[in-house]
């Protein structure tokens, strides 16, 4: 289970994330969804700790960090907590100079000192489950954006972590792109990997996520099971969001050549 | 046989050996430890404390802005007035290495910093540690950006080595000046270290195309040409 409880993040004088808490189940999927600068990414940033958090305290299984202003918290502290989890990003941040199998097997070689040969093992497996054992020794540069996204998928599951928190993990792609990462997921959701998307994408919200949390300005507006969020938003400005999501797609259709 | 052929067989044997015995030597070793001072200062100044960081600009500030030639004897001429008396090769060694070092860091920092911020993240994120995020993602990513830069600094130095001879290290042009002080044959000798100097610098050239092709060869944002 993961809780962010009471999580501020401030940036100077200017509130990013003013006094979140939700709680993640162990298994389930949750989609973080708000307009762009309402607090999404910082969020789940705040979670494995690319960004420290002002105040609060963030928990994963049992680790558990309070975050307190002006106090600094130590790197061994950050580095358990950061551990369970993985992260795939926007704009895929694959290493370039390694093959894409050692990209996957970059952590289990470099941080749990796996032989070699073994961590080749699960790496090659891995690239299996996202459909690119094929593709196993090419270099970044020569994959599509799919392709690539789906590497990094693999990368941040080879050292198994509790939870994999995805940030935009489409938004980069074009439609049919966008599909294959988005069954990849959904893949993963069907194993029960406990998942926390940041996301546009109302198609990968909505297959793949349980439980839907509505960020603006900071502050969690409504959050509850996806499809009562997206089908029946109890609050005004949830309502009006959701509505130009399901417009865009329509627009992005229409504007073809 | 031409004289000016029979002049420069008979120099070759010396001038070979003063390049072998000295130039060399002081090129790679001052470049070695040149480039080991320009990491330090590099990462000092990116990442080190503020105080540090300015020190090591200071350095930096000095060295680039005064001749080489006024540093060298400063070591050998000027120091030995402080009580610090060095041989030859070690003074040209230490003001070498001084150089190298300055010039490399501005080139090494540059380096560091265009590795996007998200190569720093995704390292983290897969767990590894800052000094393993450096070793393995950072530096060879920068590496690629140094290297052309860098190579261009090291063939400088191959060819400044010959500042040396003014503080009587005895290397290839000093070996060569000699060699006209009983022969009287300026021209031929000159051109003669020249085209040493020359067979060094290309040598070294080629050595930097192969490893820019080996560094170049996951593709991306700079094509690599065959």
């Amino acid at each position: 289970m993961i809780e962010l409880s009471h999580i501020v993040k401030k940036f100077g004088d200017h509130t990013v994330l003013d006094d979140v808490s939700i709680t993640f189940a162990e298994g389930s999927v949750t989609a973080l969804i708000g307009p762009s600068g309402g607090g999404k990414s910082t969020l789940l940033r705040c979670i494995n700790l690319l960004e420290t958090p002002t105040s609060g305290t963030v928990q994963i299984g049992e680790e558990r960090i309070e975050f307190h202003p002006g106090r600094k918290v130590g790197w061994a502290a950050i580095q358990k907590l950061r551990r369970k989890t993985g992260m795939v990003f926007q704009n895929f941040q694959l290493f370039p100079h390694r093959t894409a199998i050692e990209n996957v097997s970059e952590s289990l070689t470099t941080v749990l000192k796996w032989p070699k040969e073994r961590a080749r093992q699960r790496a090659l497996e891995l690239l299996e489950k996202v459909g690119l054992a094929h593709k196993a020794d090419a270099w970044p540069a020569t994959l599509s954006g799919g392709q690539q996204q789906r590497v990094a998928i693999a990368r941040a599951l080879a050292p198994s972590p509790e939870v994999l928190l995805c940030d935009e993990p489409t938004s980069a792609l074009d439609p049919e792109l966008a599909g294959e990462v988005v069954e990849v997921l959904a893949q993963l959701a069907r194993e029960g990997t406990t998942m926390v998307i940041a996301t546009h994408d109302l198609r990968l919200a909505s297959t793949i996520a349980q439980e839907a949390v509505f960020l603006d300005a900071g502050i969690v507006v409504e959050k509850g099971p996806s499809r009562a969020l997206f089908g029946d938003p109890q609050r005004e400005r949830t309502r009006r969001f959701i509505a130009t999501l399901i417009q865009k797609p329509a627009e992005q259709e229409g504007s073809g050549i | 046989m031409p004289h000016w052929l029979q002049l420069m067989l008979d120099s070759l044997g010396p001038l070979l050996w003063a390049a072998l015995a000295f130039t060399i030597p002081l090129t790679l070793l001052s470049f070695v430890f040149g480039l080991a001072l320009g990491l330090i200062s590099a990462l000092i100044r990116l990442f080190g404390p503020r105080p540090l960081a300015a020190v090591v600009r200071f350095y930096v500030w000095i060295i680039r802005g005064t001749p080489l030639l006024v540093q060298l004897f400063l070591i050998f001429y000027g120091l030995p007035s402080a009580g610090i008396l060095l041989d030859a090769f070690p003074a040209a060694l230490i003001g070498f290495t001084l150089n190298i070092g300055a010039y490399s860091s501005e080139i090494i920092r540059a380096a560091i910093s265009s590795v996007a911020k998200g190569q720093w993240e995704a390292s983290f994120s897969i767990g590894m540690s800052w000094s393993q995020t450096m070793r393995r993602t950072i530096l060879p990513q920068a590496a690629r950006v140094a290297v052309p830069p860098l190579s261009n600094t090291f063939i400088s130095l191959v060819k400044d080595t010959s500042l040396a001879a003014a503080i009587t290290v005895p290397e290839l042009f000093q070996a060569a000046q000699r060699i006209v002080a009983v022969t009287y044959e300026p021209l031929i000798l000159y051109i003669e270290a020249a085209l040493i100097y020359l067979a060094i610098s290309s040598i070294l050239s080629a050595l930097q195309a192969r490893l820019e092709l080996r560094l170049g060869r996951y593709g991306g944002f700079m094509e690599a040409r065959a």
